[in-house]
């Protein structure tokens, strides 16, 4: 677990939240076979919220926000992402999948393509942005997250740190309005975690609803609003960040979070 | 020491194994020549200028008996070539259709696909080479057969092909037209047959352009052309009228008398060879088809559904790129592997280079050591240009790392 | 922020959702069907088809063996009972299986055969399986001499003579290796040379004459059958292993004339059909070989054999040793072993590990071009049916005998490859 300090005047937690509903997942079940991985999740997300998720591996917690664009399908309950229900519609997720942006563990950059082809894919083929344009979006993006210098070269010649960074900037080409993290620091060494965390704090402070699946709890006390904490496929606390902390209500909770911050 | 000092040891080591290795060459190459001359042969290729006095039933150039030895042999090598090209041809359509037919998710498609991979990879090639020509020359009809009011057999594909217990007739293409040959000091070249590469060639180059083009537009403005009827029309039109020009038509194989005449007979030893190459070749090649695609990571294939790239457009844009570096270097060791194969045309009667040059030849001249070599040469070289291609393609295609 | 909405204030959980089913639709026969064989038209019809395909399989194939004979002394025999429907005259099988495995060695040995594969599972044991006791690996090492005994027969001593040869070389290092390790080496390859090509014929005749020990031989040209493709396959792959891993070493090695050498090797042996090889072996080895010995066409087909197997198998230790983290060869060196002590107790066991995979499935590659031999006149399986196709009894009978022995081929094939498949998964766990 990684120390962050955060010299800041303003408290980000509180910035940018609005009423407006972004997710809602009502009821939602799910099962792979006969095994229940996900029982009976509500939750609601506004804009602009950044969500922690949290819980013991195996509570479910990868396979609710790949739910969210698809990547996993629900077998009862609803989910509604701005306003489009996630159905077998095709339209449908073509359409959630084009406002949610997801970052994966493992990267998963395209190692035969350049990092600036990475992020220009998606732009050119799915939202048929001319190549320029594409091109410059993505200078843009590699800008912010801080490594535009390495646009023409290969994935396979950055580091962990860089290609995670990669991951995010090309998500961001597709200006999504949700965007999904998967453990973004669990394949990295200790000392690249600080690059890719400072990158999604600063995402956070421009607004970004974020929902987030870490082990990282110092990014969740400096910038979520809300900790969620999942066992065995369902939410059994969920609370602002100093109260999740300090004040853990369920016994389940307790024990956990002793594990993770107790080194 | 020389040998404990390591700036020298490698030296060292090298002048007493290049030593050995001398010595070694010199022993086997002396004993060949003392046996040589106890047997009162001498060392030359002479042969293969002397009269051949056997016939070859299948050829592509002109050879009859008359002819030297060394006519005998490029008629071999033709034959082996032109087999092995059509079966690497076959096996690789085969093969790539198994191995994505076993990742499918249809369970009886699938399992069907296991059974003819397991079944064809674990029996000897040699057993099906001879099963597959049992079954040509023992099921399959007589031409008499074809014949009468209530035929007990019949011709396939409109009346066009027949398949005999002697081999196969289809029909042969002509032109009324015709250009012409031209003599190439060995052999003659069809000029129809130049003419119709030379414009499917440029077809395919004006196809390219069509497609640079509409990458061009697309970079401009983002939106693709569609641009697939352009490709057939330029990819089939002119080769259409350049074959009406010519007069094309085919000569469908008729029965007359006991056998069929006119059309292009490909007897059964080439048929039964083609066959099981293909299919036991396609069997290894749907391994590796099915290898290469399951190598890449589903997290390339989640990645682009995340961005919202469709399925079709991340395999051809995503996951083929990155298969096709692993699917095609074994996929070239296995047409090394039928090319050498194609030496077991002698256990079906199919005049391939070993049944010429290394088998009639040799037992008519008793030029084995002569022989022999030569015939390792010929493959050497082939294999040889063959991993060259390899290793060119491997290198253009590498990915960059660190 | 908004404190209105329920679910985004602070919530705690006070029981626990218990697993529940998972609805009808989802789950069971119904749902498999229409997932795996129905989804979307281009299933169902691949689906119809493939049925359709099986099904006239079935029609025109089960009737064939629905109407077998077993007990038939000749296929006009089968024909007479058959009396006109299609069936399969198994009869043949009955007949000569014996001829099919063993060729024609003599009736009343084939326990010798036999036992030798037999003992030849207990040698394998050790290398395949590592529960077994380490201690079987002097059985292994003394096998090739048992089973070249028990084949082949003759005077005891013969073998034990040439097994001495390694002794030999043994002890010619232990003395020579303390003037110099690389002249002590020199010895130990030169003395087992010397010692098979002038001493070990001449030992073993001298105690034969002294101590008459053996059983009755049987000429190689009885050799037939299975039996015949088993011994060439394991002989070749086992006496390939040394040469193979000696030409992976020197395709790795820095010097330059070694490399060339070694990759010259592989790469003509990789180039060239077995086919040619094995002509080499029946026609030309006599003319390299010092005017006057005649070899045992078997032992010359092995040779062979063993030439070509050890090209594939030094690719496939290459890859086994390219597996391995180069942080070994800086550990063996930082602890002082030299180049041969830190092969043999570092490097080659863990890289051999991981190649066994590689080995099985060149040992099945090999197994199957073992019937390439029917070219040169020995009598493998195919050149077996093609002898017993031409008894009278049994002239024109195709199908029963192909099937057969492909039914051989591919239970032994097919267990060696699902061997494979459950090492290379046994030992990814291992090396993670």
């Amino acid at each position: 677990m990684s120390e962050l300090t955060i010299d800041r005047e303003i408290d980000p937690r509180h910035m940018h939240v609005t009423d407006e509903v972004a997710i809602g997942i009502s009821g939602m079940n799910k099962w792979y076979g006969a095994f229940h991985v996900l029982r009976d999740i509500d939750m609601i997300v506004h804009r602009g919220e950044r969500i922690v998720i949290c819980g013991p591996s195996g509570s479910g917690k990868s396979t609710l926000i790949r739910c969210i664009n698809r990547l996993e399908e629900h077998q009862t309950g609803q989910i509604v992402v701005d306003g489009t229900e996630l159905t077998s519609d095709l339209k449908n997720i073509d359409k959630v999948r084009s406002e949610v942006g997801m970052v994966f563990q493992h990267f998963n950059l395209f190692p035969h393509l350049t990092i600036l082809e990475n992020c220009t894919l998606a732009p050119i083929w799915v939202r048929k942005t001319p190549k320029k344009e594409a091109e410059e979006i993505a200078m843009h993006f590699l800008h912010k997250v801080k490594i535009p210098e390495q646009a023409l070269k290969f994935p396979g010649q950055l580091s962990g740190g860089q290609q995670q960074r990669v991951a995010i900037a090309r998500a961001l080409c597709m200006k999504p309005r949700i965007m999904l993290f998967d453990e973004p620091t669990s394949a990295l060494d200790p000392e690249m975690i600080k690059e890719v965390l400072d990158t999604m704090i600063g995402l956070a402070e421009e607004g970004m609803t974020m929902l987030c699946v870490t082990h990282e709890m110092g990014f969740a006390q400096a910038v979520a609003n809300r900790v969620v904490f999942m066992d065995q496929g369902q939410i059994v606390e969920q609370n602002a960040p100093e109260e999740f902390f300090n004040n853990p209500q369920s016994e389940r909770t307790r024990l956990f979070l002793s594990q993770i911050l107790g080194h | 020491m020389l040998v404990y000092d390591t700036r020298y040891r490698s030296l060292t080591i090298q002048v007493v194994f290049l030593f050995l290795f001398m010595a070694g060459a010199a022993w086997l190459i002396d004993n060949t020549l003392q046996n040589l001359a106890r047997l009162g042969k001498d060392f030359s290729f002479n042969f293969l200028w002397s009269r051949a006095g056997y016939d070859i039933n299948q050829r592509f150039v002109e050879y009859d008996s008359g002819m030297t030895h060394g006519r005998a042999m490029l008629v071999g090598l033709l034959n082996t070539l032109f087999v092995a090209a059509l079966a690497c041809v076959t096996a690789t359509v085969i093969g790539v259709l198994a191995g994505v037919a076993r990742l499918s998710t249809n369970w009886i498609v699938g399992r069907l696909m296991t059974v003819y991979v397991e079944g064809f990879r674990n029996v000897p090639l040699l057993l099906w080479i001879l099963v597959i020509f049992a079954v040509m020359t023992e099921a399959m009809p007589q031409p008499s057969a074809f014949r009468g009011d209530e035929p007990a057999a019949s011709m396939l594909l409109f009346d066009s092909v027949a398949i005999t217990n002697r081999g196969t007739y289809i029909p042969e293409p002509l032109f009324a037209r015709s250009l012409g040959d031209i003599y190439v000091g060995l052999f003659y070249i069809s000029l129809d047959l130049v003419a119709v590469i030379a414009v499917f060639i440029a077809s395919l180059l004006g196809n390219r352009v069509l497609l640079r083009h509409a990458e061009r537009v697309q970079n401009e403005t983002g939106v693709r052309p569609r641009t697939w009827w352009k490709s057939v029309l330029i990819l089939f039109v002119p080769l259409l009228i350049l074959l009406s020009a010519l007069g094309f038509h085919l000569r469908y194989p008729e029965l007359r008398g006991f056998n069929f005449q006119d059309g292009i007979f490909m007897r059964n030893s080439l048929m039964a060879l083609w066959l099981a190459l293909s299919l036991y070749t396609g069997a290894f090649i749907a391994e590796n088809v099915r290898a290469g695609i399951l190598a890449i990571s589903r997290g390339q294939t989640e990645a682009a559904f995340a961005l919202g790239m469709r399925p079709r457009r991340t395999m051809r844009l995503v996951i083929l790129p990155q298969a096709l570096r692993v699917i095609i270097p074994p996929l070239i060791s296995q047409y090394l592997n039928i090319t050498k194969n194609t030496s077991l045309a002698l256990a079906v009667g199919y005049m391939d280079l070993r049944s010429t040059l290394g088998g009639i030849t040799i037992n008519q001249t008793g030029r084995e050591l002569e022989g022999m070599m030569l015939m390792m040469l010929v493959y050497l070289v082939i294999s040889l240009l063959i991993s060259l291609a390899m290793n060119i393609y491997n290198r253009s295609v590498r990915l960059k790392e660190r | 922020m908004s404190e209105t909405h329920a679910q985004t204030a602070a919530y705690v959980r006070d029981t626990m959702i218990p697993e529940q089913a998972p609805p009808g639709s989802e789950f069971g026969a119904i749902h498999w069907l229409r997932s795996n064989l129905f989804s979307g038209w281009l299933n169902t019809l691949l689906t119809v088809l493939s049925l359709g395909a099986v099904w006239w399989l079935i029609v025109h194939i089960g009737p064939w063996f629905g109407n077998a004979i077993w007990n038939a002394n000749s296929l006009s025999e089968c024909r007479a009972i058959l009396d006109g429907r299609e069936g399969a005259c198994f009869g043949v099988i009955k007949d000569r299986w014996h001829q099919l495995l063993f060729g024609f060695y003599p009736g009343h040995l084939y326990w010798r055969p036999v036992l030798a594969l037999v003992l030849m599972l207990a040698a394998l044991a050790p290398v395949l399986f590592t529960g077994v006791p380490r201690q079987m690996l002097w059985f292994t090492a003394l096998y090739p001499g048992v089973a070249y005994w028990l084949l082949w027969g003759g005077s005891v001593w013969f073998p034990i003579a040439a097994l001495a040869g390694f002794a030999v070389g043994y002890a010619a290092y232990l003395l020579l290796a303390r003037v110099s390790t690389l002249i002590g080496t020199i010895a130990a390859f030169l003395a087992p040379v010397l010692w098979w090509l002038f001493a070990s014929q001449a030992v073993a005749d001298a105690l034969q004459s002294v101590i008459p020990l053996g059983i009755q031989p049987v000429r190689s040209d009885l050799f037939g059958g299975f039996m015949l493709s088993i011994i060439i396959g394991v002989t070749g792959i086992a006496l390939s292993l040394p040469l193979g891993i000696l030409l992976a070493l020197g395709r790795k090695s820095d010097m330059l004339l070694v490399k060339t050498i070694c990759v010259g090797f592989i790469e003509f042996i990789r180039g060239v059909p077995l086919i040619t090889l094995l002509f080499t072996a029946s026609l030309l080895l006599n003319y390299f070989l010092p005017p006057g010995t005649s070899f045992d066409i078997i032992l010359r087909v092995i040779i062979m054999v063993t030439l070509f197997a050890a090209a594939y198998m030094a690719e496939v230790i290459r890859g086994g040793l390219a597996a391995l983290p180069r942080g070994q060869y800086e550990a063996a060196d930082a602890l002082g072993l030299d180049y041969w002590k830190a092969q043999r107790l570092i490097i080659m066991p863990q890289a051999l590990k991981v190649a066994i995979p590689g080995i099985v499935n060149t040992f099945i590659g090999l197994f199957k071009d073992t019937t390439l031999v029917v070219f040169i006149g020995l009598l493998d399986p195919i050149g077996l049916s093609n002898a017993i196709r031409a008894d009278n009894a049994w002239n024109g009978i195709y199908w029963e005998l192909f099937g057969f022995i492909g039914l051989m081929f591919f239970i032994f094939c097919f267990g060696m490859s699902r061997y494979s498949m459950y090492l290379e998964r046994k030992l990814k766990t291992d090396h993670r």
